[in-house]
């Protein structure tokens, strides 16, 4: 195949999984305390549409960003007070994240839909690094979100595997009893990374309508948050699978998209369900293979604490 | 003796919904002591200690350390004040290391994982105190006793002062008990007040000081050990002279009904659980089941009863072949099963009493048409079985996880032994009741047996096995160590075969 | 001699107590103050956005309930939701996470408007009976898809019910757009029209139509089944805990296998009465998003067949009401907006079922 088509399908593969990244490490982080959020489609609209609002109020793509994290962090302190403090079920309360966030972006995108973005995060060069050959244009011809990506993935590794705070925030998720025993604040440590979950979420909405799109369109997360679900099943939630797995999940967007420009004969119908459809084959033999190897979700994923439950 | 005690508890009161746990109990330890707090299940030992830890906080009372009133909001601030506990459940991160678990949640220690310094410091606290322990290794692949030890030194790591332990030998084999005890009287001698929370007289007569009973959530007495003997202490524990001694009949052998031949399987973790397991019991006998508990107690119950795969061997039942069929296919050959988890596996809580009492035989006539449950005669049957087993709740049309421990157990007896058994399966059926229930549960079986039924009966309590029994199986790490007659063998004899070794007379 | 107590912050003290029954009163008080306090939220949004919030509930309430075509409407909007309001909850009750009922509505359309469309063979007092077959089926088997997975190998339901939903949307999109749409449409995305014998009727001179018949009848059936029945019985007792569930030697696999295709089955009749009780063509859009809702009110209705019935109507009614107030600038959206709401108030009042408050003196009894 062609040099040039080949870079150019690999850094749109980045490009479009860098919002289902951004969105699974955040999920990553609050799975691994225990809670299950399926609130990230609900989370990432709010975060598109209050970093597009943010960003025309201000002129400033950084400001719309900013308030995406906000507003992501704000929806998922919703879910950690019902669901630590109030013990909700969780998928339940997720569901409802999600038709909340769906509901909210609708109401305040009504009067965005089809404003071009004001001011965008767009494509930077890095010196000397975009001259590798074929590494360069794929990797290092990107924005900065993409950029703040490569660094978050091996610094949130190191925090989770390498830290003691990150061996707190893995204790409460496998047994937040002996944490507990332990003096390691249970429910204070769920907080904290249910909302930098939601935060994590507001910046892949914003990176949707900031970078990607970059305009405010109704839905535009398309599925990209349930996605990011199955992602982090796929991930084994290590961050550095997840990076793969987001990559292979972009490409797949990519492709579809590039077949569809060079007009196959294949209804594009079909050719959108690739990213559905591909989703739930690797998230069949995740699983699969997650049970061979016992490697399973935080042993106290979806269980709500309560000291005193005798 | 010092003139402070290290620890003083005064009027603690705590309350759960719909039980009252603690009641005004008074308790102190001193530095140097064994202090043994001795009661029933259910007596309220476990809810003072886990007040004294920061886990619960009490409604009423006040707590002392080394003459300071203190309030503990949480169990860092009990951990703060030297005070350390090891649960009867162990409070262990399975994935992580033991290196990981000891450190967890401590203050100052940086950002980074010191992995090298802790382990070592690991190393030389487990020579002092002579507790092996191996850093590296993760939680998972230690055996009970092993982890104990972890738990232990996890404590002595935080620099406890205090340490209790919570019916620590119950999972230990006698001679890892006498290992325990040894680590204990080191521990005291250096100064500190180790508190032993046991309703077991001989260990108690064995390794304590001081002893404080508890009694209903009261605490009735606080004595010397070496001014006291067992028959008092039983008085002050349950309130009256001693446990009725049972009263059996030699056994009335039947067929044979259960017979296992070199039962392999698996355990949850994918390892070999059972190892060539052969056992049979007849109609009209309880085989005793002894063996420190994680030995393959359950995955022998659940081969049997269809719920576990048997990777190699045969499991008969009346002579027919029962290798790997349905758990219904085993019901319906008349196999009932005490599960370990009698709430959520052998009862469901939120179901009502008509509902799980039918749970057995909700396929079958006359509970059941082609297609629709015959309510009236379900709610007739579970009156019935409530009236015959004197079972006390609120209605048959309550959900049964409002009802006692001793009564939901009794529940469940009851629907097992109404579908007229020819084999009971029993595990740790006594487990948590008060004495008034495990007569109960112990009637039930012995009544059993005297109709003919075969009864496999696990428990992880010696005394208990031996009472009961007519033979005794030994498991040990999956394997039948032994099967022995009750009358030929002792405590000493077992105790060495649930701890892998076999007698100098097996030679030969 | 008593020590003195020391005391710290306030002389009382507050605190959860679980609670270990429920009273009826607060079974039907929480939701009510859920929702009345969702709409109180609600209102500060739409006050936020520079809106009037009295006015716009004045209008949603009018819309919805105002006049014989509004309550029309209402109902025409409950009978989508009361399917599959039953479907979400019967697989709930099992703890089956099925969110793909807006997907197994598509399917059942699309499978229903095939015996419309392509069986002109048909004799016309089969058509409809043929249709309702084939509406069940399609939803039913869109459901097992994700079902297998999940009874064999224990693949999260919640993930892969959702994307199919996607997956379906688009597959009907294709036909609508492609290969079904009526060449006489003027290059409109719509089928031909469904013939007479395909339809069902409407009544009381609306758009009511017989599909409220088919939804009363399923809520009644599946509340029998479900109270009365050896299924319903397994179905509870596998929901509640799947231990004794195996224990009492059920088969769980054929269970799951077996509610989820009623579930998809409900749902699948959902569609099938939509196009044939009120599109009668295949169009882009036939659901506002039934299926989303649906798990509110599954929720909201603790999974009892009747409650479904009653929270179907007052959500219908939320819908229209939600269409009315498009006329004075707010979008449809705002509907779904209060939806979220209503399910976080009532997923937060249920703490008050499980737990009451208790406040004590401190010190004293």
């Amino acid at each position: 195949m062609d040099y040039a088509l080949v870079t150019a399908v690999l850094a749109a593969a980045i490009i479009a999984g860098t919002p289902i990244l951004y969105a699974a490490l955040g999920e990553i982080l609050a799975e691994r305390t225990g809670v299950l959020n399926l609130g990230l489609e609900g989370m990432m609209l709010v975060g598109a549409v209050s970093g597009f609002m943010a960003t025309i109020a201000t002129g400033s793509h950084w400001m719309g960003l900013l308030a995406a994290m906000i507003a992501g962090g704000m929806v998922a302190a919703v879910h950690a007070v019902l669901t630590i403090t109030f013990k909700a079920n969780q998928v339940v309360s997720g569901l409802a994240l999600t038709i909340f966030g769906t509901g909210l972006s609708g109401f305040l995108g009504k009067k965005l839909i089809g404003i071009p973005a004001p001011s965008t995060f767009s494509k930077v060069s890095l010196p000397v690094l975009s001259d590798i050959p074929f590494l360069g244009p794929v990797l290092f011809n990107q924005d900065p979100l993409v950029y703040l990506s490569y660094l978050l993935v091996p610094l949130m590794w190191i925090f989770i595997y390498r830290t003691n705070p990150g061996l707190k925030m893995r204790s409460v998720g496998e047994n937040p009893g002996a944490a507990d025993s332990l003096g390691v604040n249970v429910f204070l440590t769920r907080y904290i990374y249910v909302i930098i979950g939601g935060i994590f979420s507001g910046i892949a909405g914003a990176y949707l309508s900031l970078a990607y799109a970059p305009t405010w369109l109704e839905h535009m997360t398309g599925g990209r948050g349930w996605i990011a679900i199955a992602l982090v099943i796929f991930s084994t939630w290590n961050p550095a699978r997840a990076l793969i797995g987001a990559y292979i999940f972009g490409g797949v967007d990519a492709l579809g998209f590039r077949l569809q420009a060079m007009n196959i004969g294949v209804s594009s119908f079909f050719l959108n369900m690739l990213p559905y459809l591909f989703t739930i084959l690797v998230l069949i033999f995740a699983t699969m293979q997650t049970q061979r190897n016992r490697i399973g979700a935080p042993g106290a994923l979806m269980l709500p604490y309560d000291r005193e439950d005798r | 003796m010092p003139q402070v005690p290290l620890v003083e508890m005064k009027g603690i009161t705590k309350r759960f919904p719909g039980v009252l746990a603690n009641d005004h109990v008074s308790f102190e330890a001193r530095s140097g002591e064994i202090h043994a707090l001795l009661g029933e299940n259910g007596a309220g030992k476990s809810t003072l200690m886990s007040i004294l830890t920061g886990l619960y906080r009490p409604d009423e009372g006040q707590i002392f350390i080394k003459g300071k009133p203190v309030q503990l909001k949480n169990p860092k601030e009990a951990i703060g004040l030297g005070i350390g506990m090891v649960h009867q459940h162990f409070r262990l991160v399975q994935p992580f290391s033991v290196a990981e678990n000891i450190v967890l949640g401590m203050k100052n220690l940086g950002l980074f994982i010191k992995k090298e310094k802790v382990e070592k410091e690991i190393e030389e606290l487990s020579r002092r105190f002579a507790l092996k322990v191996e850093p590296k290794a993760k939680i998972w692949q230690l055996s009970v006793g092993e982890q104990q030890r972890v738990e232990i030194v996890k404590m002595l790591y935080r620099g406890a002062e205090i340490l209790i332990l919570d019916e620590p030998t119950a999972v230990l084999t006698p001679q890892e008990v006498r290992e325990l005890f040894k680590t204990l009287r080191q521990t005291a001698n250096q100064g500190k007040a180790v508190i032993l929370i046991t309703h077991k007289l001989n260990e108690v007569m064995e390794i304590a000081d001081r002893i404080t009973v508890l009694r209903g959530g009261k605490s009735v007495a606080t004595v010397n050990k070496v001014e006291t003997n067992k028959i008092e202490l039983t008085k002050l524990m349950v309130g009256r002279e001693a446990m009725l001694v049972v009263d059996k009949k030699p056994p009335d052998l039947g067929p044979v009904i259960l017979q296992l031949e070199n039962v392999n399987c698996l355990s949850d973790k994918g390892y070999p659980a059972l190892k060539d397991a052969s056992l049979e019991i007849r109609g009209g006998e309880i085989l005793g089941v002894a063996g420190v508990a994680g030995n393959g107690q359950r995955e022998l119950a659940e081969v049997i009863t269809g719920l576990r795969r048997v990777t190699r061997g045969k499991v008969k039942i009346g002579n027919k072949d029962y290798t790997n069929v349905s758990p219904r296919e085993v019901i319906e050959a008349r196999v009932a099963y005490i599960p370990e988890d009698r709430v959520g596996m052998g009862l469901v809580p939120n179901l009502n009493a008509m509902e799980n009492v039918i749970l057995k035989n909700y396929r079958e006539k006359p509970v059941c048409g082609p297609l629709f449950i015959n309510g009236d005669y379900v709610k007739n049957r579970a009156r019935q079985l409530v009236d015959d087993f004197n079972i006390k709740m609120t209605g048959v049309d309550k959900a049964v996880k409002l009802m006692s421990g001793g009564n939901l157990q009794k529940l469940l007896f009851a629907r097992e032994v109404s579908c007229e058994p020819q084999l009971i399966v029993a595990v740790y059926p006594v487990r948590g009741l008060d004495v008034s229930a495990i007569e109960a549960v112990h009637d039930i079986l012995l009544a059993q047996r005297e109709a003919g039924v075969a009864i496999l009966f696990i428990s992880e309590d010696l005394d208990e096995i031996f009472k009961l029994s007519d033979r005794i199986a030994v498991l040990y790490d999956g394997q039948v160590m032994d099967v022995l007659p009750t009358g030929k063998t002792n405590v000493e004899e077992v105790g060495m075969l649930m701890a892998g070794t076999r007698p100098e007379r097996e030679v030969g | 001699m008593p020590a003195p107590v020391i005391q710290q912050g306030s002389p009382f003290t507050i605190k959860l107590e679980k609670r270990l029954t429920t009273s009826r009163l607060n079974n039907i008080l929480i939701p009510v103050i859920s929702v009345f306090l969702a709409l109180v939220v609600g209102a500060i949004f739409i006050y936020v956005t520079g809106n009037d919030p009295v006015k716009i509930y004045q209008t949603m309430l009018k819309g919805a309930f105002g006049s014989k075509y509004g309550i029309s409407e209402t109902v025409v909007k409950a009978i989508p939701l009361i399917l599959t309001g039953l479907a979400v909850s019967i697989a709930f009750k099992m703890q089956l996470w099925n969110i793909g009922a807006e997907g197994q509505l598509y399917m059942g359309a699309w499978a229903a408007a095939y015996v419309a469309l392509f069986m002109p063979d048909l004799p016309g007092f089969l058509v409809l009976p043929t249709m309702f077959l084939f509406g069940f089926l399609g939803g039913a088997i869109w459901a097992l898809i994700p079902a297998i997975p999940r009874a064999l190998i224990g693949v999260n339901e919640t993930i892969t019910t959702l994307l199919l939903n996607y997956v379906a949307i688009l597959w009907f999109g294709y036909f609508v757009y492609g290969p079904w749409r009526d060449p006489k449409g003027f290059n409109f995305p719509l089928s031909a029209a469904f013939p007479e014998a395909a339809r069902l009727p409407s009544m009381f001179d609306t758009r009511v139509h017989y599909g409220l018949i088919i939804g009363l009848v399923a809520v009644v059936i599946i509340y029998i089944m479900l109270k009365h029945t050896k299924w319903g019985y397994e179905i509870r007792v596998i929901g509640e805990s799947p231990n004794a569930a195996r224990y009492a030697g059920m088969n769980i696999v054929r269970n799951i296998l077996l509610v989820m295709i009623l579930s998809g089955g409900l749902a699948g009749i959902a569609g099938m009465s939509e196009v044939a009780g009120l599109t009668h063509r295949l169009q882009p859009t036939i659901s506002p998003g039934y299926g989303y809702t649906a798990i509110i009110i599954a929720w909201l209705a603790k999974l009892n067949p009747f409650a479904i019935l009653l929270v179907s109507f007052l959500f219908g009614g939320l819908l229209v009401g939600g269409y009315s107030v498009q006329t004075l600038g707010l979008p449809a959206a705002t509907a779904y907006m209060l939806q979220g709401l209503i399910l976080f108030f009532v997923l937060g009042g249920e703490l008050f079922n499980r737990y009451r408050l208790r406040i004590r003196e401190r010190g004293g009894k």
